[in-house]
């Protein structure tokens, strides 16, 4: 089933991550305790500029010794340390947490309009696919995902989430069907500057994920959110659609309706349809993605799980339940249900 | 060398206690295993094909047909059919001959593959309530989309698409002659893809005048021969097939005998009465995939880059490396026709020996294609054996973009697969060019069962999606995460990339 909460306050101000965790345990119907998660935009502004790494380690000898030498020949490494932790009762560590500051050194991928982004990338794929006992989950600039086995509060209070200051939080409670409990398959997944929260389940994760392995990506985390992210970095990032034509790709109209169209209108969607017919996600799902700057909330074609939006002031709101919005913000200046398929943008002012 | 007489293939009987004396077997029979001798109607079995035309007919139901009434000794390497090989051409010195597809007791990798449905974590989708798509469309398609903004905010598409051919189903029906099969059947047939909106293939026999009604819904064929090819044929189809090879006889070419080509089909084909028209193995301007390249290109420039250009190769060994040759050609779709696909003739030891599954070319071509990142450059339609919406839903989630079928065409047309297509005497007007025997094949009534046949696996196939939570056919193509193997070895698991049951 699980649940989901997203917010942006698009001015940029900072939100401690204290309120999104009461906001997600009002919903532990939605989830079963094996599972949660946060993400969270601008919590490293010391390290803007770097790549923050966040790795589980089964141990701190071969995997870390295999990613560190890894790290070092592609590029160089600001920092790193244990992600800082609380022991909770009702969690059990299987992994450490780890973060680095990575920065890749571009002269290493010439040839490449996005040298750095492309080395993180293959550098996830690579460490993902061939180190035992270590999976990057987090990747992106002044972005850190912070999730575990467990219910909203434990992880929350694990990572003492309300340490962390960001403009954009992303948060999951997970019931699991595909993978039971292990760290991993926990949400929000991340990707560069991609993160994706979802309820749901994806029937066309084979067409999907064969879609996006043609591509160079690896699936490793045996879930089918994982796609996602990698679908928003292939349309996103390198062929450049705008939010909303991505989603379109992604949950895109029906034919009956694009033949009604006019016809400048009907030749786009058509060719969305056909150039990116295998990225079209069916079954029942409602999803956020974020970025730096911004979300996307949207559900499948035939919206088949619940997705709520609302404003309050510069904060825009994405969730599975209205309840768990009024939780952060019980005076809300507008409260909407999204058509199935029609994307919820909330963009940063510039 | 007095071999004498092999046992019979089959005993006809007939009831005397129900028998009217009616005649109509007698009259139905095109091989002559009846005649009425006083009050009596005598049989003689030896000429019956099982084609079941007398047993149709029977008012009273008093045909009986019994299949190898009188067996050899049973042995397990010398089965009959070799043993009945042998005596042929003992007798004849010749190549056998054989009709239909490939006829060996061979497993089918369809029948091994098994469909998933939702329960509880995701919903069912119910057809009846909610769209269910089913639209495609062949051709390349884009790598990605150019777009840009303009001073308003509205998006503008600056990339060009290649022209596709939209089918609301993904069933055709493939390339069978006129001269191979009769110009009712063929009218049937087409009358049927127009009003489903799908396509036929014309085969390489030409375009008949009376099909250019729907010309429309016809894809016409470039063969070996270049029989009926010129360029009001090449314009009057919707899209433009090069015929390299067929399943049920990879590497070598066709022939039509001379007695099947009477003044109509002389003049579709383009070549004199009563001449045989022999399509030679490979095309004389074709010996290397450049060449093939060169040929797509001349095709596209005749008919100035208007029609979607489809190869037909025949699923070998290599399948996958050659359709990727295919796909760095201008050529918009490759068809891949499996082991089992049908033929009027074809040696036997080509039909039942030379090829591969199609199940196993689909996913080694789509594969091979997505590992080299060029999977949009063409579409992959499947044929060979295609039996029912089951079969068609498998090999579009193995990678197929659409399936052609034949035999079951021709099925739904009365044919009984009793594979004496060579003999040109079909009793069902199908294969044959014998004006008493096409007449039996009505066009008004033979087009709506062709036809119906496409609704009824449409349905199936919206059903199959809806149940497994896929409301668009997209969602499905190359989805192997849908199937499970059962009884399938490991091996052919990993070149299908399909987990077995329970996993």
């Amino acid at each position: 089933m699980c649940g989901i909460i997203s917010v942006i306050d698009r001015s940029r101000s900072g939100m401690d991550g204290s309120s999104i965790k009461k906001a997600l345990s009002l919903m532990d119907e939605r989830g079963s305790g094996e599972g949660a998660g946060y993400a969270a935009y601008g919590v490293y502004p010391d390290y803007a500029e770097y790549y923050a790494l966040h790795i589980f380690y089964d141990n701190l000898v071969e995997p870390k010794v295999a990613v560190d030498e890894i790290l070092r020949k592609w590029g160089h490494i600001e920092d790193q340390e244990e992600i800082p932790t609380v022991e909770q009762p009702d969690l059990r560590r299987t992994h450490i947490p780890w973060r680095y500051f990575f920065k890749p050194d571009i002269s290493l991928m010439p040839g490449s309009r996005t040298p750095d982004e492309d080395i993180v990338m293959k550098l996830v794929m690579q460490i993902n696919t061939t180190i035992p006992g270590a999976i990057v989950f987090s990747s992106g600039k002044n972005i850190g995902v912070f999730k575990a086995s467990g219910w909203p509060e434990a992880v929350a209070d694990f990572y003492q989430i309300e340490k962390y200051e960001g403009y954009i939080w992303l948060a999951h409670n997970r019931y699991p069907t595909n993978t039971s409990g292990w760290w991993g398959g926990a949400h929000p997944f991340n990707l560069l500057d991609w993160s994706v929260v979802h309820n749901g389940e994806i029937t066309s994760y084979g067409t999907n994920r064969r879609y996006i392995e043609s591509y160079g990506y690896r699936c490793t985390m045996y879930t089918d959110t994982e796609v996602v992210a990698y679908l928003c970095d292939l349309l996103g990032r390198k062929h450049g659609l705008p939010e909303d034509l991505m989603v379109r790709a992604f949950a895109p109209p029906f034919w009956d309706e694009i033949d009604q169209m006019p016809d400048e209108q009907q030749r786009l969607n058509q060719a969305i349809r056909l150039t990116y017919g295998s990225a079209l996600m069916n079954g029942p799902f409602a999803i956020v993605v974020a970025t730096a700057e911004g979300i996307v909330g949207f559900t499948d074609r035939i919206k088949l799980r619940p997705l709520i939006a609302a404003e309050s002031g510069d904060r825009l709101y994405i969730s599975s339940e209205e309840a768990a919005i009024r939780r952060m913000e019980p005076a809300l200046d507008r409260v909407w249900m999204p058509k199935a398929g029609e994307p919820v943008i909330g963009r940063v002012r510039i | 060398m007095s071999l004498g007489s092999v046992p019979m293939k089959f005993k006809v009987r007939i009831d005397t206690d129900e028998c009217m004396l009616c005649e109509r077997c007698i009259e139905n029979c095109p091989y002559g295993t009846y005649r009425l001798e006083g009050e009596k109607i005598h049989i003689d079995s030896r000429r019956c094909v099982a084609c079941h035309r007398c047993v149709a007919m029977c008012p009273r139901d008093a045909i009986t047909i019994e299949e190898k009434p009188i067996d050899y000794r049973s042995h397990p390497v010398w089965s009959r059919e070799a043993r009945e090989a042998i005596y042929n051409q003992a007798r004849t010195g010749k190549i056998v001959l054989a009709g239909m597809g490939n006829a060996q007791d061979l497993p089918s990798i369809f029948d091994r593959l098994l469909l998933d449905a939702c329960q509880v974590t995701n919903p069912s989708i119910d057809p009846l309530r909610e769209p269910m798509e089913l639209r495609t469309y062949l051709g390349k398609k884009p790598r990605k989309l150019d777009l840009h903004r303009n001073d308003k905010g509205d998006v503008l598409l600056k990339t060009t698409l290649a022209p596709n051919l939209r089918i609301n189903t993904p069933i055709m029906i493939g390339h069978m002659s006129y001269g191979a099969i009769s110009l009712n059947a063929q009218l049937s047939m087409a009358r049927a893809v127009a009003d489903q909106g799908t396509f036929m293939g014309t085969g390489e026999g030409g375009l008949h005048p009376s099909l250019r009604q729907y010309q429309d819904n016809m894809i016409v064929q470039v063969a070996s021969g270049r029989f009926g090819v010129d360029i009001d044929y090449l314009e009057r189809g919707a899209a433009i097939e090069i015929k390299i090879g067929q399943g049920a006889k990879p590497g070598i070419g066709g022939h039509l005998p001379g007695e099947k080509v009477g003044p109509d089909v002389s003049q579709t084909r383009m070549i004199p009465e009563r001449s045989d028209a022999i399509s030679p193995a490979p095309h004389h301007d074709i010996y290397s995939i450049e060449d093939l390249k060169q040929l797509v290109h001349s095709l596209k420039e005749a008919t100035e880059w208007k029609k979607p250009i489809f190869v037909k190769i025949a699923a070998v060994h290599n399948v996958a490396a050659i359709a990727s040759g295919i796909a760095r050609s201008s050529a918009d779709a490759v068809v891949i026709d499996g082991f089992r696909g049908g033929t009027g003739a074809a040696p036997r030891v080509f039909r039942d020996h030379v090829g591969i599954p199609i199940e196993a070319a689909i996913a080694a071509v789509d594969q091979k294609l997505r590992s080299q990142g060029i999977r949009n450059e063409i579409s992959i339609i499947a044929s060979g054996g295609i039996r029912d919406a089951a079969d068609v839903t498998k090999a579009i989630a193995l990678g197929a973009d659409a399936i052609y079928i034949g035999t079951a065409a021709l099925i739904a047309m009365g044919c009984r697969v009793c594979g004496t297509c060579y003999r040109g005497q079909c009793p069902w007007g199908i294969a044959t060019q014998i004006p008493g025997l096409t007449k039996r094949l009505n066009p008004d009534v033979e087009w709506q069962h062709v036809a119906n046949l496409f609704k009824g696996w449409t349905l199936e196939i919206s059903e199959l999606m809806g149940a497994a939570g896929i409301n668009s056919i997209e969602s499905l193509r190359g989805n192997r995460d849908r199937l499970r193997a059962y009884l399938l070895d490991e091996a052919m698991m990993n070149v299908l990339d399909v987990k077995p049951v329970g996993a």
